[in-house]
């Protein structure tokens, strides 16, 4: 029976506590195994050389839909866990993995997910990952994910990963290496504040012809809080790959993007941008003509961006 | 009733200070339809931001509806009930059309309302809603967008900066309609600086300001032949 603080963060990070019934379903909570269920396509199996799952979805599934979310309540708690995902050919399946610290106490509480991912022929993934903090300790709360996906012959994953709010430090790496006609989304969404870090570095190679890349990357960063960017992408085929960073700064923050292209082959095509500035002045007055107060028009724009 | 007394504003440019607005009178009644024409350069837009708050006079003083405005900020103008469509639309990543729109209205507004608020300013309101407001827009596109967030406000006060700019014939012609509607219901009093013959035409009365002032002011009738014949002095100069 999962407590009241449990429910709570999965409310933040899985927008729900109580999971319908099609959707396979593994809950950790302070390293334990809380909660599992399987469905006819997707079976959820313990490792046993090391902490964490396989998650096994059966070629040609259609619809599938899997959660497995982390809590940690425990103050100090340190947590690595390996979850390998295996998409048979041909599979449809959205997974919702999200990441919740409670850390009411003095001890730093960090949990670490190493995510490799194997996606089928024509298999196509949706991934979703929010990363959100809590607790009134002075203890930090440090989520460090590792993201690895092998994509084969005309697969595809879109990446949705967002950390809100609450998370002291995070470093995020994710490496993602396409075969011919493979696609990659990566949409990612960070906020920091206070005197938070973030470290978000990724390779994407695009090894196959007519592989594709495109990553979204936006972030908002406040008060003492500090932003750091390495979006790496490598064509190795006739391939296209599109980076676009952007960062709105406000107060002391700080934020650096440092993103790099690689074509190895003449017939890749690749492209980034990055853009890092406070909001622009004419949003805001936009905004006032509309009878918003400044506060109010910095909320909507910002609430906008991270959506 | 919208009054406007010995209103001055100086900017400093590189040159040192210019005098952009110079002790400028003008008076104008409720539902009326103002278009405000003149050369690149003579002060209207910038009289149109001072009445909306976006620059701050340096001398006299603005009254709507018998209320000392001008030291009120643009928020609490809006909130009185004057809107303002800019020239050149800022776009915002993430935010969609109908997000603006709602924010505009201020209130919830349902998708109905807000594509019939697009159909009116020549937008197919069903590739719209869900766009989102970014780069992704054209210029006319942006510009149309823009329009419709000042209908969306239905304030009472209404002040459109070159709402042609940028928009395509077939376009422009719907929004005549939309303005020739609002004046046929007198929905509200309406100020668009224009250089358009069919704007001006549309209007109740013209003002032409240059060199910080009102330089002419009359009916379209009045004021038109004037500017085709070049009888007014600064007509020559206005764009086509």
């Amino acid at each position: 029976m999962l407590n009241e603080t449990v429910r709570g963060v999965l409310d933040q990070i899985a927008d729900t506590h109580e999971f319908p019934q099609e959707t396979a379903l593994n809950i950790r909570v302070d390293g334990q195994k809380a909660e599992r269920r399987n469905t006819r396509n997707i079976e959820i199996i313990s490792k046993t050389d090391k902490d964490g799952i396989d998650i096994h979805i059966a070629p040609g599934t259609k619809h599938g839909s899997v959660h497995i979310p982390v809590v940690l309540t425990k103050s100090g708690f340190k947590d690595k866990v390996y979850n390998d995902f295996f998409v048979g050919e041909g599979a449809e399946v959205e997974i919702v993995a999200g990441c919740g610290i409670n850390n009411c106490g003095c001890d730093d509480s960090q949990h670490d997910g190493i995510h490799t991912f194997h996606v089928g022929k024509n298999a196509s993934v949706v991934y979703k990952e929010k990363h959100y903090g809590e607790g009134t300790g002075t203890g930090k709360r440090v989520l460090n994910p590792v993201t690895e996906i092998y994509l084969e012959e005309g697969a595809s994953i879109t990446l949705d990963t967002s950390q809100i709010k609450g998370v002291d430090d995070t470093k995020r790496y994710t490496k993602v290496i396409a075969a011919a006609g493979a696609e990659v989304l990566v949409q990612e969404k960070l906020y920091t504040h206070g005197d938070q870090t973030a470290v978000s570095e990724m390779d994407i190679f695009l090894n196959g012809a007519g592989s594709k890349a495109r990553v979204i990357s936006r972030s908002v960063a406040v008060d003492n809080s500090d932003q750091t960017f390495y979006p790496r992408v490598e064509g190795n085929a006739e391939c296209f790959g599109h980076v676009a960073c952007d960062t709105i700064i406000m107060g002391e923050a700080k934020a650096k993007s440092i993103p790099a292209i690689t074509c190895n082959d003449v017939n890749a095509s690749l492209v980034h941008e990055a853009a890092i500035g406070r909001i622009a002045g004419d949003q805001i007055l936009k905004l006032l003509t509309l009878g918003l107060t400044e506060e109010e028009a910095e909320e909507k724009i910002l609430e906008g961006f991270l959506r | 009733m919208l009054r406007i007394e010995n209103l001055s504003y100086t900017a400093a440019g590189a040159d040192g200070e210019k005098e952009i607005i110079r002790d400028l009178d003008l008076t104008l009644e409720d539902k009326s339809f103002v278009v405000i024409t003149g050369p690149n350069g003579g002060g209207k837009t910038t009289l149109a931001k001072l009445i909306m708050g976006l620059d701050k006079p340096t001398g006299g003083r603005i009254l709507w509806q018998d209320e000392d405005v001008t030291s009120l900020s643009v928020t609490e103008r809006a909130k009185r009930g004057i809107s303002y469509g800019f020239q050149q639309p800022p776009r915002f990543k993430g935010m969609t059309v109908y997000d603006l729109l709602k924010i505009a209205s201020g209130r919830e507004m349902t998708r109905i309302e807000c594509c019939d608020y697009l159909t009116r300013v020549g937008l197919c309101a069903r590739d719209y809603v869900d766009r989102d407001m970014d780069d992704s827009l054209s210029g006319g596109e942006a510009k149309r967008i823009e329009i419709a967030t000042i209908l969306a406000r239905g304030s009472e006060l209404m002040i459109f900066d070159e709402p042609e700019a940028g928009i395509d014939l077939w376009s422009f012609s719907k929004l005549t309609d939309t303005f020739g509607a609002i004046r046929q219901a007198r929905e509200a009093t309406l100020i668009v600086i224009s250089h358009q013959e069919r704007l001006i035409a549309l209007a109740d009365e013209i003002v032409l300001i240059d060199g910080g002032r009102v330089a002419a002011r009359g009916t379209p009738e009045e004021i038109m032949p004037r500017i085709m014949g070049g009888t007014v002095s600064v007509c020559d100069r206005l764009e086509a």
